[in-house]
């Protein structure tokens, strides 16, 4: 019996020929770019100190009251709407258990009625993979045990930090309808472009603003769905990869064993590459969910709702594809820019006539702090300008990032810059005078081999770069030695 | 105290009388009586002394400080003020100082009152007579054998000692009426939503409210006034605002419809309080107000509704007692035994009786049949209260089925001690406000209390009715 996984994760067991499927449904949980806390006043910020983004609401003393923060409802209706899900009237409600990073040992949460209901999210692919729910709910503190096993059960002592609790998130729920590690990576990866695009959350994985729990089970081609285990703990786009795929494997090797999966909870080990049982079936808590008695039923006015409908900004996979064909590329291999915000530049960029490949080249490279004050055209004239040689590419770094910050206009920079265009005719002069007075090195340069030719080829660009004041473009040089030396 | 407090509002505000002198003679009244009555948890003689100061000087000043300028006022151990120890007459809030006040502190000190202490209370406020207390049990002032009454028994027990014009409770079944009754003071349960539940430690979020108690109608509609706002700190407030309480007991009841609730007279009502009820209904009558009876029938699943209501919101409110932020802490050798020693040391019988009740409520396969069934139930009681409406304007019902009962008699047996709510129950429910009105006395020469309910809202005539009991 041996199993191997393939590029695109789907899983075939060789022993009896079967095809295996791999079924997944993904809950991913974002946090929603508030000014505050979901219930209280605090800032939504978990940088700083420990426990001094805090009030007596978040932290659930006797007596405090919830009050709902709009700018949250609103930051998850925009996702429900860009997610073509049903916004509903809703309700919170009551999710109990005990844990000390949690202040009230219950957390608010939306539970029987949700306020995204539906929908889907299409894939660049083209797929549409089917969205079940969204949910508004409260994120809890974060706990740090410290001796002994380093965890909740065998440390010498704990400290919990409350900056995180109650801080809002959104949890959206998928149709187990992904069909391997490569497309649920996918599925994140828009879900998260679609949150940036309408700025519901920074969708930062590393830093845990968007937590990705998956569901998954495997099946033989055509038969029912699988037990599902659920796998936590992956805390980035890679380790979702690899631990749906380490558990699909190993789901597959159970049953071609002849056992079965059991339903439970798994703790994905991105160093030991594998999952872990965190919890089974029957540890399932019982969350005894109840309505929250401390608010009142949310309902969005159909007025407030189509506002934030028609105030909508242009979802990624449209822009994408605008982007692609103005810049003759695929629109896969341009989201980078519009999760950088920098497609509409680059767009008008071309429009004035510069050279696509160009454009995209500085704003990856040179623009990836974004592009600030920086104007299409003034982005055009400078691409021609360095596709004349008239710029070094340090140059055009330096003026590029000089208008981005600044918004000034490119004469005005290359003035003050007092760059001076090196021409090719002043290099080939310059190149005359040191071949002129190193006639020895430059009969080893053209003469030399490879490994000569190199140590003088560096030899030559120094005394150019001291000449020139370091203004020379390196490529140009490089250009100009072997063609004087038509080596 | 020799007057009210609107009469010693009145005096502060004109400089007829300190609010130093007001506030001392309070200190004096608690120094004298509480020893034997035990209302108060803990007394403030610094704080209110300094802020009667203060009040003096803005009168000095020409300012005015306010309606209740002046005015002592105690509140139930379950309100937060400010760097004042909030136990909840429990342990496991042993040493916590609440670091804000509560919103009605807010009001009531803006109003120009002082908070003089804190009252004790049946733990987290699950109890019918002060009993269930970890400071242990307040007296009756009528007859130190009984009990006052409770949960709110501190602040009706220091009220009808005379060691405070003005006390505030919480009522969740009748925690401020029952009380009040059994002590012969006035006490008010307002539409819930009506008052601030902010800076309440909460016992059931969906049934809590805060009211006064008082020594007579008039003041606990003065309080009252002050007390109730919209708070945009609770969600559940009401934004209507309130109308004039003070100037519904000045109001002439003739011509209101009285119904008086036949299903809270007879069978489990002591003889003694349904002659004083049906006394109360004629009192009305010869005010000029028309009495009938009205039967409000789904009352009878009342108390059986409550208490499963009540316990399942308490068994989550009290979770976060858990040893690790605040309060007690009872060591353990992991996180989880630290939380189960701690809250088993920390709380009494009865708050671990109506966890574990709540907790059952609560779970998965009998939701439906407890949680849910008695949420219909309290649909029906609603339902019940409007067909009433429809023929009257307030109704009228005794606050509880007897006089205050000697200690020991009901603690040991929950049943019995339950059913002290039977008949402030419905009110809570229902989210109506409802208020206690001393009227005469029954067995033993102790207060009998009768109750006027009103609809959602109805605060006024509920006012103006509890006052004409009150002159009749």
């Amino acid at each position: 019996m041996s199993t191997q996984a393939r590029g695109g994760g789907s899983i075939q067991a060789q022993a009896g020929g079967h095809e295996w499927e791999i079924v997944v449904g993904l809950e991913v949980h974002a946090e929603l770019a508030t000014r505050t806390k979901l219930f209280s006043a605090s800032p939504n910020s978990f940088e700083g100190d420990p426990n001094t983004n805090i009030d007596p609401v978040c932290l659930g003393l006797p007596g405090t009251l919830p009050v709902l923060n709009v700018q949250a409802v609103e930051l998850a209706i925009r996702v429900c709407l860009a997610l073509n899900s049903e916004v509903r009237p809703s309700e919170f409600a009551r999710k109990n258990y005990f844990y000390p990073d949690m202040p009230k040992d219950y957390q608010i949460s939306q539970y029987d009625k949700p306020i995204g209901v539906g929908g889907f999210l299409e894939l660049p692919s083209g797929k549409k993979v089917g969205i079940v729910r969204a949910h508004i709910e409260e994120d809890t503190g974060k706990s740090t045990h410290v001796g002994g096993t380093g965890r909740i059960d065998g440390a010498e002592y704990s400290l919990v930090d409350y900056n995180r609790a109650g801080v809002p998130l959104l949890e959206i729920v998928s149709q187990p309808d992904l069909r391997s590690a490569a497309e649920a990576r996918e599925y994140v990866s828009e879900l998260r472009a679609v949150l940036l695009a309408v700025g519901a959350s920074d969708g930062k994985m590393e830093e845990g603003s968007l937590r990705v729990d998956a569901n998954v089970s495997v099946r033989r081609r055509g038969e029912r769905l699988g037990t599902r285990c659920e796998i936590k703990n992956m805390n980035s786009l890679r380790s979702i990869g690899r631990g749906i795929e380490y558990e699909a494997k190993r789901q597959v090797a159970l049953l071609s064993a002849g056992e079965s999966v059991s339903q439970e909870t798994r703790h994905w080990n991105e160093s030991e590459g594998r999952t872990l049982t965190l919890r089974g079936k029957e540890e399932a808590t019982d969350y005894r969910y109840f309505p929250e008695p401390d608010l009142v039923p949310l309902r969005p006015s159909s007025e407030w709702v189509e506002s934030i409908r028609s105030a909508l900004p242009e979802l990624p996979r449209f822009r994408r594809a605008r982007l692609a064909a103005a810049v003759g590329r695929d629109a896969s291999s341009v989201a980078l820019f519009v999760e950088r915000n920098q497609d509409t530049l680059a767009i008008e960029a071309v429009a004035a006539g510069a050279d696509p490949a160009a454009v995209l080249k500085h704003l990856e490279h040179n623009l990836s702090e974004g592009t600030g004050r920086l104007t299409a055209g003034a982005f055009a004239e400078l691409i021609a300008m360095e596709s004349k040689g008239e710029l070094t590419s340090n140059q055009v770094k330096a003026t590029l990032a000089e208008m981005a910050a600044t918004g000034a206009d490119l004469k005005s920079v290359l003035a003050d810059a007092d760059y001076q265009a090196v021409s090719s005719s002043r290099l080939s002069s310059v190149l005359d005078e040191l071949v002129a007075e190193n006639p020895v090195e430059w009969e080893r340069y053209r003469e030399g081999d490879s490994r000569e030719r190199k140590k003088l080829q560096g030899f030559f660009t120094g005394k150019i770069m001291r000449l020139t004041k370091g203004q020379a473009d390196g490529r140009a040089v490089a250009e100009l030695l072997r063609k004087r030396a038509q080596v | 105290m020799r007057q009210g407090a609107l009469t010693l509002a009145r005096h502060v505000r004109s400089g007829e009388m300190s609010a130093v002198e007001v506030v001392e003679e309070s200190l004096a009244q608690i120094k004298a009586k509480d020893g034997r009555i035990s209302a108060f948890n803990a007394v403030l003689g610094e704080r209110s002394r300094r802020r009667a100061a203060e009040i003096d000087r803005q009168v000095a000043l020409g300012e005015d400080p306010g309606p209740l300028a002046g005015i002592p006022v105690a509140l139930k151990d379950n309100i937060c003020a400010s760097g004042v120890p909030t136990t909840c007459s429990s342990r496991i809030l042993e040493g916590w100082l609440p670091p804000y006040d509560a919103t009605v502190v807010t009001r009531l000190q803006a109003a120009g009152a002082v908070i003089i202490g804190k009252t004790n209370m049946d733990e987290f406020a699950m109890g019918s007579s002060t009993e269930a207390s970890a400071t242990g049990p307040t007296r009756n002032p009528c007859d130190l054998s009984r009990v006052p009454g409770g949960s709110s028994g501190g602040s009706a027990a220091a009220v009808a000692a005379g060691m405070t014009p003005l006390a505030l409770g919480s009522d969740t079944g009748g925690s401020i009426r029952q009380p009040a009754a059994l002590c012969g003071v006035v006490g008010a349960k307002p539409t819930y939503g009506r008052v601030s539940r902010y800076g309440l430690v909460a016992f059931a979020s969906s049934l809590d409210q805060i009211g006064p108690i008082a020594a007579d109608v008039a003041d606990a509609a003065l309080a009252l006034e002050v007390i109730a706002s919209h708070d945009p700190m609770d969600s559940t407030s009401i934004p209507d605002p309130c109308e004039s309480l003070l100037a519904a007991v000045e109001r002439d009841v003739g011509g209101m419809r009285v119904g008086l609730i036949t299903d809270l007279l007879g069978e489990g009502i002591d003889h003694d309080v349904t002659e004083r009820v049906e006394a109360a209904a004629r009192a009305l009558e010869e005010s000029g107000a028309e009495v009938q009876e009205v039967s409000v029938p789904s009352i009878s699943y009342g108390l059986s509704a409550y208490y499963l209501i009540a316990p399942a919101e308490a068994s989550s409110n009290l979770a976060r007692y858990d040893g690790v932020r605040y309060g007690l802490r009872v060591k353990g050798e992991n996180t989880e035994k630290m939380n189960v020693a701690t809250r088993t040391a920390g709380f009494g019988d009865e708050v671990k009786r109506r966890i574990m009740l709540g907790t059952f409520a609560l779970s998965v396969g009998y939701y439906d049949a407890y949680y849910k069934k008695a949420q219909k139930v309290r649909t029906l009681v609603i339902r019940d209260f409007e067909a009433a409406y429809r023929s009257c304007d307030v109704l009228l019902a005794p606050t509880s089925p007897s006089v205050a009962f000697a200690f020991g008699e009901r603690i040991d047996d929950p049943m019995s001690m339950y059913y002290s709510d039977v008949c402030t129950i419905p009110s809570s429910l229902a989210g109506h406000p409802a208020i206690s009105v001393p009227f005469g006395t029954g067995a033993g020469g102790l207060p009998v209390g009768v109750q006027i309910l009103a609809p959602p809202l109805r605060e006024a005539d509920m006012f103006a009715a509890a006052a004409a009991l009150e002159r009749a």
